[in-house]
């Protein structure tokens, strides 16, 4: 076919014995947006890589422009026209944006970035890209490093954009944004990939849809012949229904009182300006905001982990009714002890809580270690406790011992949020617990926090996705830029009444974490 | 006045050495391999120079000395380089830490000049190659006869003056070359890098056997000028490689900074020496070894200093010391 920009021929890729794409076959037109829709762990990602020259795959054939092709390189890419924008930016911090965009090249004569501020400015009034060349990317928001993610590929003169979840760190305002680009970059006859796992996106950008599910092909629809049941029944490959549970709180006790907590970070930026807010047991509050707008900051000063400002006061009402405990000034184990537990699940979901070298036994241990007699470490409790969660949350791991790096993302969360749970906390918080896993494991997830919720926990749920925390939250406490913004009632609220809450600057505050 | 100037003559020569390690060290550190090696890679880069130039002394009848100059270079950048090369294949291709790697490099290239050196030493405490120091340690014609401004700028070897232009280019290459733009990006973000369309293994491999070779030199003009042709076996060289370890530091990564840097390096290191005399006051015998550790203090105010000012340009190769494996996941 004549305007295919690309055809997949049964492409094959395996990482040790797992398939992560087994025969996938699909074609990408030009002047199409096309979304690949599909669950964690369905294989988009490495699909992409392969077409983007990271991955080579086992067999199978790519066709760019009709032609067969062997992409064995990032540059094999970028010299037959396809250009990729990764999840995670790919971006050299002190280098500046233009700096950043010729990086690589091999244009001839010498580095004359006269010129190629030129040319990035051509691009970007084309497509109607804000973007300043002597800015260094350590200085950008993260909607900028998009931008300039997206300029840099265009400058290389690539025909095939491949976007992984582009939206996934952007505000709903940012996203439409990015949405208009993409309008024109498709009339300019560009062809667009889309990796994303939000259906209403899906629905609302592309012009086709192909969905994966573990690693194969599922199929290709139109897109405005898709509602978002039809491509969930898809992508799952079985029903699975769309609506949270949502127990209504049943005597909601006050557990937590934080009053003008005021963080100060290293460089002296106020990270947390004058929070104060109440948590109910049988509750779920949730904590919406742009990453990075002070949701660490305040689970950690809660849990004693980050120094707070003078004039601050965050009091605990035990669940055994004695007197109401000031947490600022105790030390975490001291905060933990009385019932007070975090899990935080960082981008790299391993960084905080877990030791990636450790198996799941080595893990619970981490909580438990002091208990033991004299100088030896007590491991009879751990193990059980390691099988309990193993077992109650289906825990895929080869064996206690195996090393918790080596379980799928999924896994490792379940091993976190299982840990906190079983200590039988009065107030659990939970930062992006379901980061990066699939429906099927997020809905796990949600059932567990609701479980706690029913026995009176108040649980405090940091979350990104907004139809999340909709349908799960009793009320939602929106911060941005350190500052609360509003707390709202989640049963009444829209998404873009918080879309908004989440941009809505008051006063000079100008630091974004 | 004359002790200032003499100051100066001893302390300009001294900076050449650890200039040509801290370059050869930037060069490779802007890879985002750090090289530890770089004492040992000076010893194997100033032994194989020596040796070149002491048998071809020794063997011809008419000693040429623009061909012993060549001939001593060479010898000397290529054994740097194979330094260099192991430390790659250890580092980059397997992968392995380059601490430890770095450090055995040192050992080994320590090793391998004393060994082989015996040979050469002969029983003797220790060996002269008179004709390769004339040739290295010439004048400037004409400008060094010119009084004190002569004495100060105008009386080094050719290696003095080679190190400031090659830090210069040094800069123009790292600033404005596409190359040297591809090479930072590596240090950085090899994975940036890499997505970028570079080779990140040939630019670390260039970067770290170019590097070595720069070093090399230094061990070259320690031995065939600063030490009068003399090679004998002492840990002279191991201690000048670790100060330009901490030049690099102290330069902040940048060639320039690398030129006044070493020249000051080398004027406090002849501290002990000068400065009493200076100052009228004579310094006793256990005070001269926690003077001549004045350089390593200065180096440590700079990393206070640089960390307290938080500006991210000044700051080591983000990778720096990092292996890079494009699929890791």
């Amino acid at each position: 076919m004549l305007d295919c920009a690309i055809q997949l021929k049964d492409l094959t890729k395996t990482f040790g014995r797992v398939y992560a794409n087994k025969n996938v076959s699909l074609e990408v037109r030009k002047g199409e947006i096309l979304s690949l829709l599909g669950e964690n762990g369905s294989g988009k990602t490495t699909l992409m890589n392969m077409i983007s020259g990271i991955y080579y795959p086992d067999s199978g054939q790519i066709f760019v422009n009709g032609k067969p092709v062997d992409i064995r390189s990032p540059k094999d890419a970028f010299d037959l026209g396809i250009g990729m924008i990764h999840q995670h930016f790919k971006l050299v911090d002190v280098f500046t944006a233009a700096e950043n965009i010729v990086l690589g090249l091999k244009e001839k004569g010498g580095l004359d970035m006269k010129a190629v501020k030129a040319k990035i400015r051509e691009i970007c009034q084309r497509y109607h890209f804000d973007l300043s060349c002597d800015q260094k990317v350590y200085e950008m928001s993260v909607s900028q490093k998009q931008t300039l993610e997206i300029v840099k590929v265009l400058y290389r003169g690539a025909n095939i954009l491949i976007l992984d979840e582009p939206t996934a760190v952007l505000t709903p305002q940012e996203t439409e944004h990015l949405f208009d680009v993409l309008r024109i970059m498709k009339q300019h006859g560009k062809a667009i990939v889309i990796i994303t796992h939000k259906l209403h996106e899906v629905l609302e950008i592309s012009d086709r849809v192909s969905i994966m599910r573990k690693g194969e092909y599922i199929g290709t629809v139109d897109t405005k012949d898709a509602t978002e049941l039809s491509l969930t029944e898809m992508m799952v490959g079985q029903r699975v229904s769309l609506d949270i549970e949502r127990p209504t709180p049943v005597h909601p006790t006050k557990r937590l009182s934080v009053q003008h907590v005021r963080c100060v970070n290293k460089e002296g930026f106020v990270t947390l300006d004058d929070v104060s807010f109440d948590a109910y047991g049988g509750e779920i509050l949730g904590i919406a905001g742009i990453s990075g707008s002070g949701q660490k900051e305040l689970l950690e000063a809660i849990a004693g982990l980050q120094p707070t400002q003078s004039g601050a006061s965050i009091t605990f009402m035990p669940a055994d009714g004695s007197s109401p405990k000031e947490l600022i000034g105790k030390t975490p184990k001291e905060i933990k002890e009385l019932g007070v537990a975090l899990s935080f699940v960082p981008e790299d979901r391993l960084g905080m809580g877990l030791v990636g070298s450790m198996g799941m036994t080595g893990n619970m241990m981490l909580k438990s270690y002091e208990n033991g007699h004299g100088i030896f470490t007590q491991r009879k409790q751990p193990k059980h406790l390691a099988e309990s969660i193993r077992d109650e949350l289906h825990v895929n791991t080869p064996n206690l011992n195996t090393p918790v790096r080596r379980l799928s993302g999924g896994n490792v969360q379940k091993v976190l949020v299982g840990r906190e749970i079983s200590a039988g906390p009065t107030v659990l918080m939970t930062a992006y617990a379901v980061r990066g896993l699939d429906i099927n494991t997020s809905y796990t997830i949600y059932r567990l926090l609701n479980e706690q919720k029913k026995k009176g926990v108040a649980v405090i749920y940091v979350g990104e996705d907004l139809d999340v925390l909709v349908s799960l939250c009793d009320r939602i406490l929106v911060l941005c830029g350190g500052r609360m913004n509003g707390i709202v009632d989640a049963r009444t609220v829209t998404k873009e009444e918080i879309g908004l809450l989440m941009t809505k600057r008051e006063g000079d505050l100008s630091h974004v974490g | 006045m004359s002790n200032l100037i003499a100051w100066i003559i001893r302390a300009i020569p001294f900076g050449t050495i650890i200039m040509y390690g801290a370059m050869g060290e930037i060069m490779t550190e802007k890879s985002g391999n750090l090289n530890l090696g770089v004492p040992g890679i000076m010893y194997l880069g100033g032994f194989a120079g020596y040796a070149s130039a002491y048998y071809y002394e020794n063997s011809a009848a008419n000693p040429n000395l623009f061909f012993c100059i060549a001939l001593a270079m060479i010898c000397c950048i290529l054994a740097s380089m194979a330094g260099g090369l192991i430390f790659s294949f250890l580092t980059i291709t397997l992968r392995a830490n380059q601490n430890v790697s770095g450090l055995a490099l040192t050992t080994f290239g320590m090793g391998v000049a004393n060994f082989f050196g015996v040979f050469i030493l002969n029983g003797s405490s220790y060996s002269a190659a008179p004709i390769a120091n004339k040739a290295f340690s010439a004048k400037i014609p004409v400008l060094s006869s010119m009084g004190v401004i002569g004495q100060m700028f105008f009386s080094y070897g050719f290696l003095v003056y080679a190190a400031i232009v090659l830090a210069i280019a040094l800069h123009w290459f790292l600033n404005k070359t596409r190359a040297g733009l591809n090479l930072r990006a590596v240090g950085e973000n090899p994975a940036t890098a890499d997505a970028a369309g570079i080779n990140v293994t040939k630019y670390k491999y260039m970067a770290t056997c170019c590097g070595a070779g720069i070093s090399g030199i230094g061990g070259l003009y320690y031995v065939l000028d600063y030490n009068r042709g003399i090679w004998a076996t002492t840990g002279q060289i191991e201690a000048l490689g670790w100060l330009a370890v901490a030049l690099v530091i102290f330069t902040t990564w940048k060639p320039l900074n690398a030129i006044w840097g070493a020249y000051l390096f080398g004027i406090l290191y002849w501290l002990y020496q000068y400065l009493p005399n200076l100052m009228g006051f004579s310094l006793p015998n256990y005070a001269m070894d926690l003077v001549q550790m004045v350089p390593y203090v200065v180096t440590i105010v700079v990393l206070i200093v640089v960390s307290l000012r938080k500006k991210r340009e000044n700051q080591p190769p983000a990778h720096l010391g990092l292996a890079y494996f494009r699929e890791e996941r």
